[in-house]
């Protein structure tokens, strides 16, 4: 494949967001940052590269997903609200965009192992999709805790070839999960690409994740100027480490008229404790790699973070949220477990669509604000994921709560 | 900057010496057993310490050090008890070098400055951050020399001479060579310590290179100082000892005792 040039006077992306971001690993990476880095920079302005990566997004994703308009929901309400819906991309959510986009920059880098973290199994049934179409061997590494809970994607995974590690340290969760990635690289970056799932992690991570799902919004902006002859007013997506929300931001960020929402979880409530709202209740500190917010205690001991829904379930958050978040570009505000199963449920009885919980998280915040409003405002949600995972989950829920 | 290090490196070589520096975390596997631990180290002739503060995600750390950050956190122990315990090593121990091993969070939770001073404070000589790369390392060396602690940077086995450069001049008191690539650990065959690594360290002006990562028997020290290496860390080999006898705390000191003195006898000599 493609030797990646290794000259010191080379053009170099900004590890930073303001304050946020960085390279925060053992020194030992730092070359695998750069060979990435190179990589990525050298792949942007391949044409070959980019022709490869569309015709994956178009004949095997099956982008571009459509805009939607809910037709139910917000009846007697001035607000629209429009769904994009990346919950019919190929592998049920988002997360394929981006994997497909780092898979094939592994081969461009000649690394023929791929290793991966996940939480619940989104991320990794991704991974092992992207590595079962291109050849690439997948090692999948996920918390003992979660491998129990998810039976049914660790299935998924295996039978896509990619074998799945239980990790037993910690609490045998996404975070852990994510150390025991990092700990194999730290061994294996000569032959092996790290498939990092989220737009956080140490730079180039939280570019090269939000380039790979640029699209997510550059297709929105297009659809919505189609359907309504006007940008919208608010761009709304929920975060957990925050990349469909900044796959959906980017494109509008230079757009003033436009406001940006992320939606956090708030579990059981965030004066519980019990919850994933780092930007609304955590503060800075350095996790994974990268400089951001964190859930954390006083000494900087990282905390276990809570939401009904998995792909939420994350103490840490991209750098690039804690940037928007701190020049108040972005708001970001928080949803609890119930007003996501809430929506949950509206979503599937008036609109015919199953969405993920993480999802539903964004669109239970843009309910409300249609509830609210007494404008004709335009909302556009990213409707990040399908709900087919959540529901036995849900199901098991409703059930014990005798609904 | 305390002359601690530069004593002792200066003492050893008089002396025709290497130095054996054994790592254990501070807490494991409680704070009071950890005291003792540490005592005796010191008395079993360790030339210096590398003391880890626990943290809740030690990316850089293999299952036997992760299981001891688990340990002592099992405990709520707190960065405060850990200076206190610190600190009543150093008013007994005036010489012996002392250097902590942390992860960045626990560095900036409370302001760099803060960290540091809490930890010069305590007598602390040298810090190094595990998850802080030499290009991350520039807003913390001021803050550190600020406070008369000495930073110290990793130089992987790997590395090109312009990084083995950047951290010869960087670190401060000595250098942290890594003998492999991955996590720490006792499990793997130590690679042959490259001459030319230490060499380049040397040549840049560098401190002293201490070899760490898989150092468990006293062939590995030899090898190390045989190299050119101002001596070895060991942290995965003490560890396991604590692992083992964490029920039998006399039989835990006594075990940790007799490795320190292997391991130091052959620093002698080589």
């Amino acid at each position: 494949m493609t030797q990646s040039s290794q000259e010191t006077t080379r053009e170099r992306l900004n590890p930073y967001f303001g304050d946020f971001g960085g390279q925060f690993v053992p020194e030992i990476l730092l070359p695998a940052l750069d060979q990435l880095e190179q990589a990525f920079v050298d792949a942007q302005q391949d044409p070959e590269f980019q022709r490869e990566f569309q015709h994956l997004l178009t004949t095997y994703l099956g982008r571009p997903t459509p805009l939607s308009l809910c037709q139910n929901l917000t009846k007697g309400s001035p607000v629209k609200i429009y769904m994009k819906r990346e919950d019919l991309l190929h592998g049920g959510a988002h997360k394929t965009n981006q994997v497909l986009g780092q898979a094939l920059l592994a081969k461009r880098m000649g690394k023929q192992r791929i290793i991966a973290e996940t939480g619940a199994g989104q991320h990794g049934t991704a991974t092992a999709l992207a590595c079962a179409l291109l050849g690439l061997e997948c090692i999948i590494y996920m918390g003992r805790k979660d491998a129990e809970r998810q039976q049914p994607n660790v299935f998924r995974m295996e039978l896509m070839g990619a074998k799945v590690v239980p990790v037993d340290a910690g609490s045998g969760t996404l975070k852990d999960a994510v150390n025991e990635a990092m700990r194999d690289w730290t061994a294996s970056y000569p032959t092996t690409h790290y498939l990092l799932g989220t737009a956080a992690g140490p730079h180039p991570f939280p570019t090269i994740v939000r380039e790979f799902h640029r699209m997510i919004g550059a297709e929105a902006k297009a659809q919505i100027l189609e359907a309504e002859g006007r940008l919208p007013d608010e761009v709304i997506a929920c975060v957990g480490g925050g990349s469909n929300a900044i796959g959906m931001f980017a494109e509008f960020i230079d757009e003033p008229g436009v406001r940006l929402t992320g939606v956090e979880p708030a579990g059981k409530g965030v004066a519980t404790g019990e919850h994933g709202a780092t930007l609304s209740a955590g503060k800075p500190g350095v996790l994974h790699g990268c400089r951001s917010f964190l859930m954390q205690d006083d000494d900087g001991q990282v905390e276990e973070s809570y939401s009904v829904s998995a792909g939420l379930d994350y103490p840490g958050v991209g750098p690039q949220h804690a940037y928007l978040h701190a020049i108040g570009r972005a708001q970001y505000t928080s949803v609890t477990d119930e007003e996501a199963l809430e929506a949950f449920q509206l979503i599937s009885s008036h609109e015919g669509i199953i969405p993920a919980l993480e999802s539903a998280h964004a669109m239970a915040y843009a309910i409300r604000r249609a509830k609210e409003s007494d404008k004709p405002e335009i909302l556009v949600v990213n409707l990040s994921g399908r709900g087919d995972k959540d529901i036995d989950h849900v199901r098991r829920i409703l059930a014990q709560r005798g609904a | 900057m305390s002359q601690r290090y530069n004593h002792m490196f200066a003492a050893l070589k008089a002396r025709n010496e290497g130095a054996f520096v054994p790592f254990v975390t501070i807490g494991d596997p409680d704070l009071k057993t950890s005291e003792a631990i540490i005592r005796t180290l010191i008395e079993a002739g360790a030339d210096a310490l590398e003391l880890g503060l626990p943290f809740s995600d030690p990316v850089a750390d293999g299952p036997v050090i992760q299981a001891a950050n688990i340990r002592a956190l099992k405990h709520h122990i707190t960065t405060q008890q850990c200076f206190e315990l610190l600190a009543r090593i150093r008013a007994d121990y005036p010489d012996i070098p002392i250097g902590l091993l942390v992860y960045c969070n626990l560095v900036v939770a409370n302001g760099t400055s803060t960290f540091y001073q809490r930890a010069a404070a305590a007598g602390v000589d040298s810090v190094l951050i595990a998850d802080v790369p030499l290009r991350e390392g520039v807003r913390f060396i001021p803050e550190a020399q600020a406070h008369g602690i000495a930073p110290i940077f990793i130089a992987p086995p790997d590395a090109s001479d312009a990084t083995l450069n950047g951290v010869a001049q960087a670190s401060e008191g000595y250098i942290y060579l890594l003998s492999r690539s991955g996590v720490t650990g006792a499990n793997d065959a130590v690679a042959a310590p490259a001459e030319a690594l230490i060499q380049t360290l040397q040549n840049a002006g560098g401190a002293p290179a201490l070899l760490g990562f898989g150092i468990a028997r006293p062939e590995h020290v030899k090898a190390a100082i045989a190299a050119g290496a101002g001596g070895a860390i060991s942290g995965s080999a003490v560890v396991k000892l604590i692992e083992q006898h964490q029920q039998a705390p006399e039989t835990m000191l006594q075990a940790l005792a007799e490795f320190v003195r292997s391991m130091k006898a052959a620093t002698q000599g080589v």
